[in-house]
């Protein structure tokens, strides 16, 4: 304890708040890219999966093996796929990129499951009556659908994003200086490693409660039915 | 001539045949009605028309095209020809009664705004809800709701207009006012097949009725002949059942 007491004031130097600091930011970005990237594509997955016809039969099943897969297999094993996988095709990728796509490969899987669930939920009488106006099946789902699954959709999108940035301390495995890496630097360093990792599990909390409350905050206000957040909106102006 | 002519037409339902060979047409202007008793393939009969279930037999003329349903092209061709209002509505409950009018005028027949909007405006008022153009379907009525939904069908010109029990999921106290904004219409001379069982309105507003029964055509005749005068055993149990009251 009185070690600990000690080496606060050296502890929390300008240098080393620094480090935690790029750190942080780093665990951040690499978390938002990698998600929402993931996001975006688990979109276009879900669309592919959903083609009907009896031609789309292997892209279907495709996209469904793509998203079984990849929620079966331990994120840090993934990690180490896309390492050894990038470094053989391109030698000079940066770390960061690595870790990027090996969250984005892992987002896409968990949040296209989500957006499929969000899509389901909208009657199909409000696919029929598209239909029937010939509204293409992108249209249908630009216009129709995704704004009535939204709700759906955003609340458990955010969640796993949140739970997720504690997951990014896994590519610390592989040399990305993010929070869990300059973490274990620290404590080599000599820091006692309670003073150390108390700190970075602060710094964890701190990235992942704002998150949190803009998903509660999204969450009420998506569940607000759209005639009431009008009217009240026009009784404001 | 014939304005719509089925022929033998068919469809199916995975390995159920729910449609076992109908042949009835209409001429324009004129108003159908399909009756029958539930499970007999009414509401089918305007779903495969639309193509949303899928047509496995026969043959369908509108005018003197051959609508085919074997490819998405040609689907759309008699969608293009047809609107449709559902008994649940089903409005798009992300956009305002005014969006719902204009969406597929716009974004899909491609007319120009300013007409788009001056139709859909008329046909607000048509169907008395001129002052609820910027309402979301979750701030109306149903019987509100229904009117809409009409309204949206007309705003795309069909050349028949199909509806399918489209009082059946109303409150006793609306049907009423969707039953006025149906009869303007046939008072306006639009071509329609009504799947109804509002047997009163039927008779009032028909000028053909068609009785089905598992997925047949058994009889079709004028209303007072169907109703009062039915040819058949099965037509005269159903309607000795329901207009006994």
């Amino acid at each position: 304890m009185e070690r600990i007491l000690e080496q606060i004031p050296r502890f929390f130097s300008g240098p080393n708040m620094t480090l935690l600091l790029e750190a942080a930011g780093l665990t951040l970005a690499m978390t938002l890219t990698g998600c929402l990237i993931g996001f975006g594509l688990a979109f276009v997955l879900v669309y592919l999966r959903q083609t009907p016809g009896m031609w789309a039969l292997p892209l279907r099943w495709i996209c469904i093996t793509y998203v079984e897969v990849f929620r079966r297999i331990p994120f840090i094993v993934v990690i180490y796929l896309v390492l050894f996988f990038i470094q053989a095709v391109t030698p000079d990728a940066s770390l960061f990129t690595i870790a990027v796509i090996a969250i984005c490969l892992y987002a896409v899987a968990y949040t296209a499951d989500i957006i499929r669930g969000g899509i389901e939920s909208v009657p199909i009488t409000q696919v029929e009556a598209a239909q029937s106006m010939n509204l293409s099946r992108l249209q249908t789902n630009i216009r129709i659908i995704l704004p009535q699954a939204w709700p759906v959709i955003v609340p458990p999108a955010i969640a796993f994003a949140v739970s997720f940035i504690k997951d990014t301390a896994l590519v610390s495995q592989v040399g990305v200086f993010e929070l869990t890496f300059r973490g274990k630097e620290l404590n080599n360093q000599g820091y006692s490693g309670l003073l150390v990792f108390g700190t970075i599990a602060l710094c964890y909390f701190l990235l992942s409660f704002p998150l949190s409350m803009l998903g509660q905050y999204l969450e009420k206000r998506l569940a607000t039915p759209r005639g009431e957040r009008r009217s009240r909106k026009i009784r404001h102006s | 001539m014939q304005h719509l002519e089925v022929s033998d037409v068919r469809a199916k339902y995975g390995t159920l045949e729910v449609l076992k060979g109908i042949s009835f047409s209409i001429k324009k202007g004129e108003i159908a009605s399909l009756v029958g008793p539930s499970g007999s393939g009414k509401s089918t009969v305007l779903r495969a028309l639309m193509g949303l279930t899928p047509i496995t037999g026969g043959t369908v003329m509108i005018g003197n095209e051959r609508m085919n349903y074997s490819s998405a092209k040609e689907v759309r061709a008699a969608r293009d020809r047809m609107a449709i209002v559902f008994q649940q509505y089903n409005l798009f409950q992300n956009m305002t009664v005014m969006q719902n009018l204009t969406l597929a005028p716009l974004k899909i027949k491609k007319w120009g705004k300013t007409d788009v909007i001056t139709e859909a405006h008329r046909l607000l008022g048509l169907v008395g809800l001129s002052d609820r153009a910027n309402a979301f379907p979750d701030q109306l009525s149903g019987g509100q709701q229904q009117r809409v939904a009409l309204a949206r069908a007309l705003a795309l010109k069909p050349q028949i207009l199909l509806l399918d029990e489209v009082t059946s999921a109303l409150d006793p106290e609306l049907v009423n006012e969707v039953l006025d904004a149906v009869r303007k219409l046939a008072n306006e001379g639009m071509t329609m097949i009504i799947v109804s069982h509002e047997m009163a309105f039927v008779r009032e507003v028909a000028d053909k009725v068609i009785f089905m029964d598992e997925g047949h055509i058994i009889e079709v005749g004028k209303p007072a002949d169907i109703f009062d005068n039915s040819q058949t055993n099965r037509a005269r149990d159903f309607f000795s059942k329901i207009l006994r009251h």
